[in-house]
């Protein structure tokens, strides 16, 4: 049923978003957009678990389930991030990595 | 071609283009919305993997709730008509070189193996196979990571509102004494 596209173009694609999620992780300087470059690298590493799922495993869930659990955290990640990004505007009015640069004050 | 395959081209350019635009894009909410095609193309290739469960969670959770969620925090904070600065040349091309050395690294390593697929007969993935194994606590349930994931998001909800609400705790508590 899987014919016609080998596991390996699935296993290529995922990496390089997972790469170009790594240059986003690595350039950017604003909390909103580093925090987008980890949404991209989780999800590259969810379309790997599917694919070796669906072809080297398909008479089992196991990939299926853990991308499942890897979303749920993601989700909760993504609330507990931007409640502290949008504390951290707050105190310093700006959520420029290089201008929070205080612990305590 | 088949269709799939076309499908699947589709997909993989939409993905990679929508990457790149997401981490290099100087406006905030475009980035976000190039995020939110990339999330989108994704429940594609699950379609095409025949997970459709997962796919429709993937576009419910992934592109209709952090995206969202996303939106709302960028709104909250930011300057829409603001342009982030020019990224410097020397952190660039240092940068591009680091991702572009792992992803060659790992390209070749996939090229390289060859993948022995099991030879046991495919399993249908109906939501009657997906509840059965979530709430199983036998060999092949996970109703263990299931539990775990519902202390999770009820940890990650308290802690957001607790974290986000007006004026920190620690000083209120100073300020009570």
């Amino acid at each position: 049923m899987n014919q016609g596209i080998p596991l390996e173009y699935y296993l290529i694609l995922a990496s390089a978003m997972f790469f170009i999620g790594v240059y986003g992780f690595l350039t950017r300087r604003n909390l909103i957009t580093i925090l987008m470059s980890v949404e991209l690298i989780l999800n590259s590493v969810n379309i790997n678990f599917l694919a070796f799922n669906r072809y080297l495993f398909p008479g089992k869930l196991d990939g299926h389930f853990f991308s499942l659990f890897v979303i749920a955290v993601a989700a909760a990640e993504a609330a507990v991030a931007i409640a502290i990004i949008i504390n951290i505007y707050r105190r310093f009015t700006t959520i420029n990595v290089e201008d929070v640069n205080s612990l305590k004050y | 071609m088949e269709g799939k395959q076309i499908m699947f081209v589709i997909f993989a350019i939409v993905i990679v283009v929508f990457s790149i635009f997401t981490v290099t894009s100087r406006k905030i909410l475009r980035a976000a919305v190039s995020l939110l095609m990339v999330l989108i193309a994704t429940a594609g290739l699950y379609f095409i993997l025949n997970y459709q469960f997962l796919a429709a969670v993937q576009l419910t959770l992934y592109a209709g709730g952090i995206v969202v969620l996303i939106i709302f925090s960028i709104l909250l904070t930011s300057q829409l008509d603001h342009k982030f600065e020019v990224v410097e040349l020397k952190k660039t091309i240092f940068s591009a070189l680091a991702a572009l050395a792992g992803f060659i690294v790992v390209a070749t390593t996939i090229l390289k193996h060859t993948f022995e697929a099991d030879t046991a007969a495919a399993l249908e993935v109906n939501m009657e196979v997906i509840g059965k194994s979530l709430l199983n606590t036998g060999a092949d349930g996970y109703v263990l990571p299931f539990e775990l994931i519902s202390v999770l998001l009820v940890a990650a909800m308290i802690g957001a509102i607790v974290i986000a609400k007006k004026g920190s705790p620690v000083k209120e508590e100073k300020s009570n004494k």
